[in-house]
């Protein structure tokens, strides 16, 4: 194996996390598998907020799951890069919305 | 990755060779091992011996010239491919319909059938005899040379079913997978089909079209995608079609060539091996389909066909000795190419089987 905390071949792995906790190890499935069926949302739309926010928490087995589940949906190129434009904008919102704290503390201490 | 002109055979590349192919997909694996076979698999699910289930379909392969070279083709079709079906053979392929009744679809295929220069000789005595004739029409045919303008009005004389591949509704993937300039010409040869009748809502003149994914991915979802497509095209380009069919890659010839060449052939292997599926195998097309290659040779499918992989000894092997009820008894040849047609949702080329 690589000198890497990530390997990608242990993405096909992540069942085995239920070996040590079985219970909760199903109950997350079978919600996973749920939340990604079709519904209110499309099953491609459901892809797209998933490769979303698989960028904005940065995991790259979730980018390399998404990438591919994207494109087996039919979202193309354009969808799924606007997608982590949605994600970029949101985390670069979150900075810098606490701008607006640290003016407020900018008041609190000077004159 | 540009797509080469010439075929692998022109090029004398090894994956012109079925035999090395086969060798190839016999050995492959993860650092686990080898897949299991595929008969092997199907013996789990006690489907091992594979065997038909009610034929009905004729595929006929005319030929394997083309205009287009596409990166996927599995018949590693192109303008350099001389073979194509004679007339004497299409006259015996028309014999052993008048044999067997049971036979009520002709499915033709090639290459771009059409170049055949026998090719409307034949759809004419097909829909004489009362058959459904299919055509796997590439769509740029029909712009490609002024004899074959006309063919929108021909399929329709004859009430052909037409289906057509379109990877994708934009330029750059579907460009990407079967040629420069594809797509526009593709979207212009559907506006005709739609201006004589095809693919509208209550027409009985059937457009169909057919997904494969442009890439090493497989596709999912054949309704929705289909609903995708639909919006796609009417917006676009206000083009009307009445089916998607998702038709898996299989990994022969030039699709195998771009999975070892990209670097996916493993990973895809896996992914196809894993999405096996049971009930999709119960349901794959070679247990009512009967596949002619141009020369008259029978397969029990077209990627058999490609892969020099016959019917079953003792069965008849040529048109001329078609029996359709010794036919019926025969075990299908498999080999690990069927994972294609298993994973998933199946595939078949009338898209998905389950």
């Amino acid at each position: 194996m690589d000198n890497t905390y990530y390997n990608p071949a242990d993405l096909k792995k992540f069942g085995n996390i239920s070996e040590l906790q079985p219970e909760m190890g199903r109950k997350f499935f079978d919600y996973y598998g749920e939340v990604f069926k079709e519904g209110a949302l499309t099953e491609r739309e459901k892809a797209l907020i998933a490769l979303a926010v698989s960028h904005a928490v940065q995991c790259p087995y979730c980018i390399d799951a998404y990438t591919s589940d994207c494109l087996e949906k039919g979202a193309d190129e354009n969808q799924m890069m606007e997608a982590v434009h949605v994600a970029a904008a949101i985390k670069g919102g979150a900075a810098l919305v606490h701008g607006v704290q640290m003016m407020n503390k900018i008041k609190d201490l000077t004159m | 990755m540009p797509i080469p002109v010439k075929s692998l055979k022109a090029q004398q590349h090894q994956f012109a060779n079925p035999a090395f192919q086969l060798e190839v997909l016999q050995h492959a694996g993860t650092e686990e091992g080898d897949f299991p076979l595929f008969g092997a698999k199907l013996r789990e699910h006690e489907l091992y011996p594979l065997r038909p289930a009610g034929t009905s379909i004729l595929q006929v392969n005319v030929g394997k010239m083309c205009n287009q070279t596409c990166r996927h083709c599995h018949v590693d079709a192109g303008p350099d491919r001389k073979e194509i079906m004679t007339r004497a053979t299409m006259q015996l392929c028309l014999d052993a319909l008048a044999r067997s009744p049971q036979l009520t679809t002709v499915d033709l295929t090639g290459g771009a059938p059409e170049m055949n220069p026998d090719f409307r000789w034949f759809v004419e005595r097909l829909s004489a005899m009362g058959r459904q004739v299919i055509v796997r029409c590439n769509l740029t045919i029909i712009l490609a040379n002024p004899k074959y303008y006309d063919l929108p009005e021909f399929f329709k004389k004859h009430r052909v079913q037409v289906v057509s591949s379109l990877p994708y509704f934009s330029a750059s993937r579907t460009d990407a997978q079967r040629g420069d300039g594809v797509f526009e010409k593709s979207i212009k040869a559907l506006q005709m089909l739609n201006k004589v009748g095809y693919g509208q809502e209550g027409s009985s003149l059937e457009l169909n079209l057919v997904y494969n994914p442009s890439g090493a991915f497989l596709p999912a979802g054949q309704k929705s995608l289909e609903a995708e497509f639909k919006r796609r095209l009417k917006s676009g380009y206000d083009i009307e079609f009445n089916n998607l069919f998702c038709i898996t890659n299989l990994p022969v010839s030039r699709y195998l060539d771009y999975l070892i060449e990209s670097g996916n052939y493993s990973s895809y292997m896996e992914k196809l091996v894993t999405a096996f599926n049971p009930v999709a195998a119960a349901n794959v097309m070679c247990r009512n389909t009967i596949s002619v290659g141009w020369d008259g040779a029978l397969y029990d499918c077209d990627f058999n066909q490609m892969l020099e992989l016959k019917v079953q000894p003792g069965t008849p092997q040529h048109i001329r000795d078609f029996d359709l009820k010794q036919l019926d008894e025969r075990q299908i040849v498999l080999n690990q190419h069927c994972y294609g047609c298993t994973a998933g949702a199946g595939s078949s080329c009338g898209g998905s089987t389950t």
